[in-house]
């Protein structure tokens, strides 16, 4: 599986997904996520592990605490990610593209 | 195949060795048989892609359990030419209620010799999902990025 499709699963997840909002919205610790959702904190925990394998989030220390946190960089980000993905889109286009019409076969 | 990015738009371009009527049939009513069975924002498993032939038509991914996602709309179907459809999808991958913030894909189809097709994929406005990109950006300042989010995302 490529990281591409870790992204999507790590995204698939209702819990992950609602975490990953939440970051967006404002970078929180540990703690505040679990508050906030009904999730408990090591289920969090292993949640944040799997948005960070998939390089969704990163943390950092703030004092005791550790922030999560995600950062987009915008439109050129989204262009870059649509650009990849139709790039393989296409390319799996063609492939289906050049399967000789059912009628021929 | 070449790609090309402007400012708000994405655009991708190949060849198909096969007549335009033909690359446009498998585009729309054959995208299941191409589409990365990944690449879809169900809670379950998905079962089966609907293109449904007609401008006001949706695009439709159904799941195993028989619940389903419309994921964009049709604007322009003109076989085997040209077909637009909306992207009703938000950059958190949950479906865009809002037409306004959904951007566009256009894919035209031009015979280029014998047996072959250009297929040109377009797909502009990305701007309009840029609300929630911006938003998520101001509010959470500098750090980590999503330009790293695509280098993981696009890496194989």
């Amino acid at each position: 599986m490529t990281n591409h499709g870790a992204v999507l699963t790590a995204l698939a997840d209702p819990t992950r997904r609602a975490i990953f909002e939440r970051l967006a919205l404002e970078p929180r610790a540990v703690g505040e996520l679990a508050a906030e959702l009904p999730v408990s904190r090591p289920a969090v925990s292993q949640h944040l592990k799997v948005l960070k394998a998939a390089g969704l989030v990163s943390d950092h220390a703030a004092g005791t605490r550790r922030v999560y946190a995600v950062d987009p960089e915008g439109l050129a980000a989204l262009r870059q990610y649509f650009e990849q993905f139709w790039r393989q889109s296409l390319a799996a286009f063609q492939a289906a593209a050049h399967q000789p019409p059912e009628e021929e076969r | 195949m070449n790609t090309e990015v402007e400012a708000t738009s994405v655009s991708t371009a190949i060849d198909v060795e096969a007549s335009a009527e033909h690359a446009f049939r498998v585009f729309t009513e054959g995208i299941g048989s191409w589409w990365n069975p990944d690449h879809h924002i169900l809670e379950g498993e998905l079962a089966e892609m609907v293109f449904e032939p007609r401008v006001g038509g949706h695009l439709i991914d159904r799941a195993t359990d028989g619940s389903e996602c419309r994921w964009g709309r049709v604007l322009a179907y003109d076989p085997p030419h040209r077909v637009c459809f909306s992207w009703d999808i938000t950059p958190r991958w949950t479906v865009e209620p809002d037409p306004g913030k959904a951007s566009e894909v256009e894919v035209t189809f031009t015979p280029v010799g014998a047996g072959r097709t250009r297929v040109v994929l377009t797909h502009r406005h990305l701007d309009r999902h840029g609300d929630g990109w911006e938003g998520m950006r101001d509010s959470v300042g500098s750090g980590w990025s999503l330009t790293r989010y695509a280098e993981v995302a696009t890496r194989r």
